[in-house]
């Protein structure tokens, strides 16, 4: 298999787009950053590349809500693309507000046909932006990004991360189908379901989610930043040897790229 | 036509976080306690538009229906009026006609993606209070809901039926007739037009159109007093002074060449082939090398008037703009980190000591902060250093300092516009925002600033410069310009003039892409809208710009021509508008010409201890202290990691709180060369002796960088005076002395000057009950801001006591020198001594610390600054989580016989430069004392790292007898460091 292609979206506003593509390359893929304008003139262009990664930032200034405007653009334009997409069992990775636009536009979590979205990302408990490291544990067995990860620790860093589902009985439906990949979680203690306080649950999530992940396990949208741990310099507490090298975060693009390499 | 609005309410169960932070903000200015308070945020929206369509959008596009519900109605429903529970009265606050809305725009563009026909929208915030009497209700409108500068309030429900569009505008040439003036007329017409020029100056306009036999043009005047502000031309500082001090009389021709240029001059001949200064005090940012591939680019910038009046737009189109002068440096660099330095006032000021027309230091603070976090963050630059200073004197007149790194290929670091170039104009409109802001800038504030310069206050939008930031980048890359410059204060007159000005250029106003009818060809030439650039582009290769452009969906237009004539033209629709000769417009300003005199102040008492001093008692206190207390707050709120490059974070330790003394970043993701940023500053040790003060915030910015690694012969320094009224002879005489220290400390450590700028002026004026005027000026205010780099980030240490068993050492001298310290404002004493700098030894120092850094001797390292070694140490002991045992008998010192009990107190607070507190390894200890000794350093090891965390610092003498004067658990101290400012 040669070295798979990784498109990275840039909207208007998109600010991770770089190191992202970086970390992929460090991974051993060939990451393009493209404009959506590229996208929305010619959706075909996606087929030439076997994952989707929708980076951090705030595309469209996450103006009227985080993510909405891209989110929009990708129902209205995009939703039979990302389906051929996803159908040819192919990877899709949201990150920060690529995360909320996956799950705005319908890609991570399909809409109930009467009552809509089923869950949304919307502003933390604490009503700001906060730039935090943050500890991380996966329940998700069947996520392709996630294999061989069980804890993880990582920045996050939005306003809008605090993750709700009004619906108890599809929160526990997403539960039981291993779906609340990421959970926020504390030193000891594996996941949780209480939300714990803050800032070991940075935005007041529910049931301390920090990243989701599709039926299929190939479609992940998460609140921290990956990118932004794969050098060991990149750890908070480099200088009193507590890293790992390479960092936490540089699994998750690996094991994008091992799913069609190795 | 119909008119309809969309209320968006937090569904049950959801806070209210707009309406939390409103009762919050009244509790806090006394003005109501338990406010009950209920927000929407609301879309007004104008087209043939029908109600299933709003409804539609309001369910797809404008709401998160999970957490939020919404009202729809056309205006004047019953619907749109109905009270939520214990509120009664509905207050509405719009932006003002012409400031920029982006989320309007935003949403313009996104309902067009439903096919749904809006014209025009305008956002809202829908505020619901009880019935509160008429005085307390215009307070809190004005003190807490909305700002008067860019927003409007309306009480009641909205009256009107349709958006403001604007009329459009009718050409109409307007002279003004200047020739036959008298000279009380030429002062009026430059106080009512907003010129602020000189009567001098003034003169020379009038001459000029005397020999051409007219009056000039509105447009010509207005870009004469452009060119010439002090914003823009900085005619003071490089002016010519008379200066006279105790040791004599001095004459500058150009103070500022002659001081803080004149030693880059000396350190780059001293360097030889070695100079690493690229291009200084020549571009919009000053230039140097980096690495082979790289050059770096560094500005500081402030942006005080602004944000006095609207804190949060001033200080994020403060931020905006120095990231575009960054841009706009050679052939523009990528921006990689910012740096934001505030002064404000205390924010526990009572609500009645506020003069009129000044907003609450808290509300001041909350806005700056939010200003820096919404552009910081969204464009994507972390924001990875900072300060913040606190005195009374910044009341009406707080400081924001905004300053970006940038990395600059080097073959892309010059810039050359070519006659017969296109002058295109490209990123945001242009609107009626930021009139007169550059002339503004360069007066006093009063209490009527803000009814006089409202249109000089911006909101940014950092989408938009962002969206200009990457295609700037791409087109660099492939060549498609000639040069670059950022609109900044002047709008494009600066931009074009500055450009052209060794060719000429003919600009067509009627060209540029306004963002609403009605401009005069004037405004279009002096706006100040933000996000807005000028490329001087060839015809050849316009057409790959243009489309390149495009792509990206950035809007790029050619309002003129870069031509061969030596004068500027601007027409308007075909009629001539302007015509200047470009020789006049720079150089036809008659020079400035001030007296500064300086006098040392009457000699004050020494500092003395209370009979019984409590030591442990003043370190917690200078711990929570404003100056020093933890700004975790602020910190947090700023992503300083984005871009992936983050090596030493601002907070570091244990538990990431502590307080790093500077940060560094990798540019280059493939490459472990960093770049170190810090700062010093210390107005306090202004009121005793500028000259030592400007010395000292060399000293603390140069030591900040060493501290975590920055090797010390790479250290490019940035100067930012912010003075008061310099027409004083003794204001102008305090700034030349600062200069003259700028002068003698840097040639001293090599360490050169790139860029600098000056604010002058800032002092604001009221008037009482009494008819009485009162002027505060702000203390004397000198920011150095020091950009580093270290070879091998790995190398990098920080400040967090790592491992105990670790010995303590103090390098550096401790000298009586508490002037102007923390302690003596605990206190409530003045007078003492002032720190001084020993250039000689401080270049040493540094070398040598750097020497152990690099050879990996250091497991921490911090420096000595305000409260001194008690303070220091006692962070590297909360932030590492360890204990500590200092003796303080043992510091190096001065002095030959220290007399109790000022002598403790200094050798615990004093703040005396040049000084580190460094933790080494036992075995390490005889590499790191040989390598202090060879180097003739002042050192001692004064201590070692404990696992019992308490902070123990003793005095003994050299017969063994102890006292102990600190005895305190990290966690108190910690808790007295991190809670003054722990703001929710």
């Amino acid at each position: 298999m040669p070295t798979p292609r990784i498109l990275v979206l840039r909207a208007p506003g998109t600010n991770c787009d770089r190191e992202t593509a970086y970390a992929f390359e460090r991974a051993g893929g060939q990451a393009d950053l493209v404009h959506i304008n590229r996208l929305l003139e010619n959706p075909s262009l996606l087929a030439e590349y076997q994952v989707l990664c929708l980076p951090g930032g705030f595309s469209y200034g996450d103006d009227i809500a985080v993510g909405r405007i891209l989110a929009n653009q990708i129902r209205h334009h995009l939703s039979e693309t990302l389906q051929a997409f996803k159908a040819a069992e192919k990877l899709i990775l949201g990150i920060c507000n690529g995360f909320q636009v996956l799950l705005k536009s319908g890609v991570l979590l399909p809409d109930d046909p009467v009552t809509g979205p089923p869950a949304t990302l919307t502003w933390n408990s604490s009503g700001k932006f906060e730039d935090r490291w943050v500890r991380l544990v996966t329940d998700a067995s069947h996520c392709v990004f996630l294999q061989g990860i069980e804890r993880m620790y990582l920045p996050v860093a939005h306003a809008g991360g605090r993750f709700v589902v009004p619906d108890p009985t599809r929160l526990t439906q997403l539960k039981n189908q291993q779906q609340l990949a990421v959970r926020y979680c504390d030193e000891q203690a594996g996941v949780q379901d209480t939300v714990l306080p803050f800032p070991v649950n940075p935005s007041g999530s529910l049931a301390n989610v920090a990243g989701v992940c599709d039926e299929t396990g190939r479609v992940l949208g998460m609140m921290p930043h990956p990118e932004r741990y794969i050098d060991p310099t990149q750890h908070p507490r480099w200088t009193r040897g507590e890293y790992r090298d390479p960092g936490d975060g540089l699994a998750i693009f690996a094991n994008a790229v091992r799913y069609f390499t190795a | 036509m119909t008119l309809w609005e969309v209320d968006i309410y937090p569904v049950e169960g959801e806070r209210d976080l707009a309406a939390e932070s409103i009762a919050t903000g009244a509790a806090d200015l006394g003005l109501a306690h338990a406010l009950p308070v209920a927000t929407a945020r609301g879309y007004l929206l104008e087209g043939p538009l029908v109600e299933a369509d709003v409804r539609r959008l309001a369910r797809e596009l404008l709401a998160d229906k999970v957490v939020e519900r919404t009202v729809v109605g056309q205006l004047g429903d019953e619907v749109l009026q109905v009270p939520p529970e214990g509120t009664s009265l509905c207050v509405h606050v719009l932006p003002k006609p012409g400031v920029m809305d982006p989320v309007a725009l935003s949403a313009e563009s996104a309902i067009a993606d439903f096919g749904i026909p809006v014209h025009r929208v305008r956002t809202l915030k829908k505020i619901w209070l009880p019935a509160l009497e008429p005085p307390r209700l215009q307070a809190l409108c004005g003190k807490v809901l909305a700002n008067d500068s860019v927003e409007q309030v309306l009480v009641g429900p909205l009256e009107f039926r349709q958006l403001d569009v604007g009329a459009p505008y009718e050409f109409q040439l307007v002279q003004v007739p200047i020739r036959g003036l008298d000279d009380a007329a030429l002062e009026q017409l430059s106080r009512t037009g907003q010129l602020y020029l000189n009567l001098a100056e003034m003169q020379t306009i009038q001459r000029y159109f005397r020999q051409l036999d007219r009056d000039p043009t509105d447009v010509e005047l207005e870009t004469v007093a452009q060119t010439w502000s002090e914003h823009c031309s900085h005619k003071t500082l490089a002016g010519r002074i008379a200066y006279r001090d105790e040791t004599g009389v001095r004459q500058f021709d150009n103070m500022l060449k002659e001081t803080i240029f004149a030693a880059t001059q000396q350190i780059r001949r001293e360097l030889g082939a070695d100079d690493w200064c690229v291009s200084v005090f020549e571009d919009n940012a000053g230039i140097v090398r980096f690495d082979a591939r790289m050059n770096v680019v560094f500005k500081v910038e402030t942006h005080n008037h602004p944000s006095a009046l609207e804190p949060y737009g001033g200080a994020n189109t403060g931020i905006g703009g120095v990231i575009r002068d960054s841009l706009g440096t050679g052939l523009g660099a990528k921006p990689v980190c910012n740096t934001d330095v505030f002064c404000f006032a205390p924010p526990d000021t009572p609500l009645e000591q506020l003069p009129p027309g000044v907003l609450h230091p808290r509300r001041v603070m909350q806005g700056v902060v939010a200003g820096v976090r919404d552009y910081g963050n969204r464009i994507g630059i972390p924001t990875i250093n900072g300060a913040i200073y606190f005195d009374p004197r910044y009341l009406g007149n707080p400081l924001v300092f905004c300053g970006t790194a940038g990395v600059l290929p080097r073959d892309k670091s010059r810039k050359n516009p070519l006659a017969g170039d296109y002058i295109v104009a490209i990123g945001g409109r242009t609107g009626r925002d930021g009139i007169h802001g550059a002339t503004f800038s360069s007066a006093e504030l009063t209490s009527e600033s803000e009814t006089i310069s409202g249109g000089a206050v911006q909101i940014g939008n950092p989408i938009t410069e962002k969206m200009l930031l990457d295609v700037v980048l791409m087109a660099r890359d492939q060549g498609l310009y000639n040069a670059i410059t950022d609109c900044g204060a002047g709008g494009f007159s600066s931009a074009v003039g500055e450009m052209g000005e060794h060719i000429g250029a003919e600009v067509a106003l009627e060209t540029a892409p306004l963002k609403y009818d009605g401009l005069s060809y004037t405004e279009i030439w002096i706006s100040e809208a933000q996000e807005r650039m000028v490329l001087s582009v060839s015809p050849h290769q316009w057409e790959a710009f243009k489309s390149l452009c495009d792509a990206e969906g950035v809007e790029a237009v050619i309002i003129g021509r870069f031509v061969p004539t030596g004068r500027l033209r601007l027409t308007y629709c075909g009629h001539e508008v302007a015509d200047l000769d470009m020789q006049f417009l720079h150089g036809g300003r008659p020079p400035v010409v001030r007296d500064a005199h300086y006098t040392p102040p009457a000699a004050a008492p020494p500092i003395t201890a209370p009979d019984v001093p409590d030591f442990g008692r003043d370190l917690c206190g200078i711990l929570g202290s404003l100056n020093v207390a933890s700004k975790e707050w602020v910190i947090r709120q700023y992503d300083h990691e984005v871009q992936g490059g983050s090596v030493i974070k601002p907070l570091v330790g244990v538990a990431n709180d502590g307080p790093s003394d500077a940060a560094v970043v990798r540019p280059l993701l493939d490459s472990y060369r960093g770049l170190v940023l810090a700062c010093g500053m210390n107005p306090r040790y202004g009121d005793l002796d500028p000259y030592h003060m400007a010395a000292s915030a060399i000293d603390e910015a140069v030591r900040n960088c060493v501290a975590v690694g920055a090797d010390p012969r790479r250290i490019a320094i940035l100067d930012n005076f912010c003075w008061g009224y310099t027409d004083r002879p003794e204001t102008l005489g305090s700034l030349v002395r600062a200069a003259l220290a700028c002068h003698d400390v840097a040639v001293a450590l090599g360490t050169p000057f790139i860029s600098g700028k000056d604010s002058l002026n800032n002092e604001f004026s009221y008037w009482d009950a009494q008819g009485q005027k009162h002027t505060i000026a702000i203390p004397a205010s000198l920011l150095i801001s020091a950009l580093g780099q270290i070879a091998d980030v790995r190398q990098c240490v920080t400040m967090d006591l790592k491992q105990p068993g670790n010995l303590l050492y103090q390098i550096g001298a401790t000298r009586d020198e508490l002037g102007g310290s923390h302690y003596t404002l605990l206190h409530g004493q003045s007078g003492g001594n002032v720190p001084q700098v020993d250039p000689a030894l401080a270049r040493r120092t540094f070398q040598t610390l750097h020497q152990a850094i690099s050879s990996g001797l250091l497991r921490s390292c911090h420096d000595l600054s305000e409260g001194g070694l008690a303070v220091a140490v006692a962070e590297m002991a909360f932030a590492g989580g360890w204990g500590a045992q200092v003796d303080v008998g043992t510091v190096p010192h001065t002095l030959d016989t220290l007399h109790e009990p000022l002598s403790t107190i200094a050798r615990l607070f004093a703040e005396s430069n040049t000084r580190f507190v460094c933790e080494v390894s036992p075995p390490l200890q005889p590499v790191f004392e040989a390598l202090l000794r060879d180097n003739q350093i002042p050192w001692a090891a004064i201590g070692s790292v404990q696992t019992s965390p308490q902070l123990t610092i003793v005095i003994s003498d050299g017969n063994n007898a102890r006292r102990t004067l600190i005895d305190l658990p990290i966690a108190t101290l910690k808790q007295a460091w991190q809670q003054p400012l722990q703001w929710q």
